[in-house]
């Protein structure tokens, strides 16, 4: 990728390639290692390691009171974490499909999001919740959603979600050290985990020292001049392959890794499509009333000057379907990205 | 069983508080139907909202908190005056909340179903059986520290059909945390009676389930409250693990102030003032000789002279700016 934020200070440093689970592991390690108060609870991220791969080791340098597994009471130990980050520890605590939000949201947004707001600042929870999202794999209507939307209309969690290894040891360390609840959302496909069909881009250089990548600031990962593609996690994989593609068609397309969906760095769009007069966001969550209708928003109220209208491509308002024909027919993907920045930039769009 | 009986200085703080917290809320009342009538709209006077009074629940309150201490963290529910009361949450700046002032425990922001002192480690959740995974939570953060400090959730009946009860009951059992449950039995659920609602007459059976200790204590009596809770805070702050209380009470008014409870029948109408457990108690301690009528007269100046203090301050507190609205929201 070409982040300036990956390139700059490790410039003489020997390379090494992690996984994004790789990558999460190691961001807990390290500060379990210099933080006493951070600890980890949730369902078989001890002995098994995570089922995302992204625990392994930690128990046997922590020890089991530091690395909980727990029962399968989301609303119990995720409700605790919340009471755990009042009163000063730092746990981070895994939701371990994205879907199964239902069963503690009470404790997500009544408790961890207005813990804040409602004592004034006084009960403050610094707490991570981890959740797996995302599909491709036909894992079917409860296994494979994203939900960015569902979360980020709920105030009082900051969003994360990490498009590379680089980017998720540096979120995730920024979101452990930060005082508020943080959702880090990881993206199945670009977990690393061979069996899940992975995208090979999303496995980049990482340094070994603890960095952080500040929560709230987008990443311009291919700069251009014709339109703005917009995407986050494994949309910007797909955006990014659409790039190459349209560059041989002599269009030269910006692509925006979005890295935060709250707080959402709306100047960083807003510069972009002030650019090139165009934008198709890209958005593999539902439709309706969701984040890609968010940014199309955006930069419709400041009145930016465009040269075609502002698109999205995303998920459509349907539970994801088990059957490979049915769940690619839904997906993005960057074909119809192609197809879509042709049209706008040829005038084309509907 | 080992017996457990309150000094008379324990026993005088408890009547004392008790009597507090019902004069308190005789004048939240009065507050709040100031403009509210003749037609109730609650949206109107100087205390809009829903407000939910604890007449005859105080015994569970003062009988809990003389055994608690600064580093204990308790969580409540809606009907919570009384607990913060006794867990000695600043009344003044209480007040000052429940009338959405800027001097107020959260600035106004909360209300009276929020009320968050985090000097005290007391908060209230207004969702039902919520707020027992937190004092889980608070009670792990304990244990992790190995610090001294238990925590307690307090609900009411109704609450334990949630699926927080559950879950959290057998995570603390299962962590063998510092924790106690305390289940508030006033026998109503808004306008649903205990037997409609929950399969066993008495919670405490429930506790074999999640293999803790489990009590019923009847009677609506502090005396009988300071017992089994002392018991049960001794067992977790000796690291024994948790507990199950469930505490006979009575509601003497609705759920809410609005409530004109057409569902109670008539007989349970009738013979709810016989239930008012604090003229019972103040006889008691007069019978015994531990409460004469010039220390009655001390007491109740005390309290009122305390009252007036906290009201004055929190009617003399402004109302926050608007835009303080967007204050807080991240730590």
């Amino acid at each position: 990728m070409n982040s300036s934020v990956t390139s700059a200070p490790w410039r003489n440093r020997v390379e090494r390639k992690l996984t994004i689970a790789k990558a999460i592991n190691e961001a807990i390690a390290q500060e379990m290692r210099i933080d006493p108060r951070v600890f980890l609870m949730g369902e078989d991220i001890g002995a098994i390691g995570g089922i995302w791969g992204h625990t392994g080791g930690l128990l046997d340098e922590f020890g089991a009171e530091r690395v909980r597994d727990t029962p399968i009471s989301e609303t119990a130990f995720i409700g605790a974490a919340v009471g755990a980050a009042n009163l000063g520890l730092r746990p981070i605590v895994e939701l371990m499909f994205v879907d199964f939000f239902g069963v503690c949201m009470d404790a997500i947004y009544n408790l961890a999001a207005k813990s804040s707001y409602h004592s004034n600042g006084r009960f403050k929870a610094p707490m991570v919740i981890l959740t797996a999202i995302g599909g491709g794999y036909s894992d079917s209507t409860q296994h494979s959603q994203c939900l960015y939307a569902t979360f980020a209309h709920l105030p009082g969690l900051k969003i994360v979600l990490p498009s590379n290894a680089y980017d998720a040891k540096g979120l995730l360390t920024a979101a452990m050290r930060d005082d508020n609840p943080v959702l880090f959302m990881f993206h199945k496909n670009l977990q690393g985990m061979g069996f899940l069909g992975t995208v090979k881009t999303a496995i980049t250089d990482v340094p070994d020292d603890g960095y952080e990548v500040p929560i709230g600031v987008a990443n311009i990962v291919r700069p251009g001049r014709d339109v703005t593609l917009v995407g986050l996690g494994a949309t910007v994989h797909q955006a990014m392959e659409a790039a190459g593609r349209l560059s041989q068609q002599g269009v030269d397309a910006e692509v925006i890794d979005l890295r935060t969906i709250v707080p959402l760095d709306r100047n960083a769009i807003v510069r972009s499509v002030t650019k090139t007069g165009r934008m198709l966001v890209i958005d593999d969550d539902y439709r309706n009333c969701g984040l890609a209708g968010e940014i199309i928003a955006t930069v419709a109220e400041l009145g930016v000057p465009l040269r075609a209208p502002l698109r999205r491509l995303t998920y459509p308002d349907i539970p994801t379907p088990f059957a490979r024909s049915m769940e690619q027919f839904a997906l993005p993907n960057a074909d119809r990205i192609v197809d879509e920045a042709l049209n706008l930039v040829t005038g084309a769009a509907k | 069983m080992e017996r457990l009986v309150p000094t008379a200085t324990q026993r005088l703080w408890m009547y004392e508080t008790m009597a507090k917290i019902r004069l308190y809320e005789a004048r939240i009342a009065e507050a709040y139907m100031e403009g509210k009538r003749p037609l109730f709209n609650m949206a109107k006077g100087p205390l809009p909202g829903e407000m939910h009074l604890c007449d005859g629940q105080e015994p569970c309150a003062v009988g809990l908190s003389v055994h608690l201490g600064a580093e204990d963290y308790l969580s409540c529910h809606h009907r919570s005056h009384a607990q913060a009361i006794a867990k000695g949450v600043d009344l003044r700046r209480m007040t000052a909340e429940i009338f959405g002032r800027s001097a107020g425990l959260s600035g106004g922001r909360g209300g009276h179903m929020h009320l968050f002192d985090f000097d005290k480690l007391f908060w209230t959740s207004g969702i039902i059986g919520q707020n027992m995974a937190p004092a889980a939570g608070a009670a792990l953060a304990r244990k992790l520290n190995g610090e001294a400090g238990i925590a307690v959730a307090c609900i009411g009946e109704g609450a334990v059909n949630q699926g927080a009860f559950h879950e959290v009951m057998n995570l603390a059992a299962v962590w063998k945390l510092p924790f106690l449950c305390i289940i508030e039995d006033n026998g109503w659920a808004v306008s649903v009676p205990k037997h409609a609602s929950t399969a066993v007459p008495e919670n405490h059976v429930r506790a074999a389930a999640y293999g803790m200790s489990g009590e019923y204590v009847a009677g609506n009596d502090p005396d009988r409250v300071f017992e089994a809770v002392g018991r049960a805070v001794a067992r977790a702050r000796a690291g024994e693990g948790p507990s199950l209380i469930e505490i006979q009470t009575t509601r003497l008014q609705g759920h809410f102030m609005g409530d004109t409870e057409g569902y109670l029948p008539p007989d349970e109408r009738a013979a709810k003032a016989a239930l008012d457990p604090l003229p019972r108690y103040r006889e008691r301690l007069v019978s015994e000789g531990l409460l004469s009528a010039d220390l009655e007269a001390t007491i109740d100046t005390r309290i009122r002279r305390e009252l007036d203090d906290a009201f004055e301050f929190a009617l003399a507190a402004p109302e926050p700016e608007g835009a303080a609205a967007l204050e807080t929201l991240f730590a």
